[in-house]
């Protein structure tokens, strides 16, 4: 839910790092808390337990610039990613204007990665949201170890696509990230949209900043 | 918007919003009163600055409102509509405004619980007035900022690099 303060001249938008646990999503806040200047950003809350393992949410706000002089701020929130916390879990996603899916590229987490796909799709749905029209990225994490499974096999299983029904937006439209690959695609006689997504290894920085980029660009888009 | 509803307010939503809170620190001697949307985000602040990171604590209390009515309906109860943090120097009484805001009041000696939560019900009663109208007025909660950012993509795009 963007917040557009006239008086101040603010627009505030949510994002939320999604995905399973130990998939990286508190790593993409710490990078990009350490990153961007002390000028532009907030201070980054952590609610963890003692073995810094996500216990309600990490936080970190972050001033992006001025458009048509609003300053536009984005809150970046992650979930915890465990099973067990799922009711918190589900708090963080109120009003939610983007979302981030950290998927864990190993391929022993394949089966976390959907069923926490899966969970978020629930979770939306009982919000009413519908995640297939609202600003969403999915980054491929960990891209670095031996164990990473093929895109391909990561963009089956969690990237499938969604039919697009509207016929204003069934057209072929590349992914500009990746040459040779569609955003929107005809499949099997049907039009499918695909969420845009990103490889990174988050540990390092390595596409941190393009998923963040990527996805507030969406969200500002919807504003427009 | 696809999905979440947005709001938004004008600048005299705004002034009639500060002089509610006010008149409300007036009436019941509190410190500092902060309004958050439920979604974390810090909506106006009136009274002594707070001295703390207040894009923080908005987030943490929206957050803390959330659990309180999730604890709220496990035990029954269609929601907790006021919660009281009580330290021994300083405390906090948070209300809920029109389902979508929060009241958030700091307050110290200098007042007594019973005094803010007395004076907090009808400040909460003339906010939610306000919020409801304000909420009524752009329909569905959809905000009338369509087109806010039209003609801007190239600003976005540069703001990208």
């Amino acid at each position: 839910m963007s917040m557009i303060n006239y008086a101040s001249r603010e627009i505030n938008c949510k994002l939320v790092y999604y995905g399973p646990g130990l998939g990286g999503k508190t790593t993409n806040l710490e990078h990009i808390y350490g990153k961007v200047s002390p000028n532009t950003r907030g201070k980054m809350i952590s609610l963890a337990t003692e073995t810094e393992r996500t216990l309600f949410f990490d936080f970190l706000p972050v001033d992006l610039g001025t458009i048509r002089g609003f300053k536009t701020r984005f809150h970046l929130y992650t979930v915890p990613g465990q099973v067990y916390y799922n009711a918190s879990r589900k708090l963080i996603l109120k009003g939610v204007d983007g979302l981030v899916f950290v998927a864990d590229s190993q391929i022993e987490r394949m089966e976390a990665n959907v069923e926490s796909m899966q969970n978020l799709y629930d979770n939306m749905a009982e919000y009413g949201y519908d995640l297939t029209r609202i600003p969403f990225v999915i980054q491929y994490n960990k891209r670095d170890l031996p164990n990473a499974a093929p895109i391909k096999d990561l963009q089956a299983a969690l990237n499938p696509g969604w039919p697009v029904d509207n016929a204003a937006q069934q057209k072929v439209t590349p992914d500009p990230a990746h040459p040779g690959e569609h955003l929107v695609e005809q499949a099997g006689g049907q039009w499918v949209g695909h969420a845009s997504y990103v490889e990174a290894v988050a540990v390092r920085g390595d596409g941190v900043f393009d998923t963040l980029k990527s996805v507030s660009k969406l969200v500002l888009k919807t504003l427009s | 918007m696809a999905g979440a509803a947005s709001w938004s307010f004008s600048e005299s939503d705004f002034k009639q919003i500060e002089q509610h809170l006010q008149a409300f620190l007036r009436e019941s001697n509190a410190r500092c009163a902060l309004l958050v949307d439920r979604t974390g985000q810090l909506v106006a602040t009136v009274g002594d600055p707070p001295k703390f990171d207040s894009a923080a604590f908005a987030s943490l209390t929206a957050a803390d409102f959330s659990a309180n009515d999730q604890l709220a309906k496990m035990i029954g109860e269609a929601e907790f509509a006021s919660l009281v943090h009580q330290g021994e120097k300083e405390s906090m009484y948070l209300a809920d405004i029109a389902k979508r805001v929060i009241l958030v009041v700091l307050f110290d000696q200098r007042t007594t619980l019973g005094l803010v939560k007395l004076k907090g019900k009808s400040a909460v009663e003339k906010l939610n007035k306000v919020f409801e109208e304000m909420f009524n007025r752009v329909g569905t909660g959809q905000a009338p900022q369509k087109g806010l950012l039209e003609g801007a993509e190239d600003e976005i795009d540069k703001l990208f690099g």
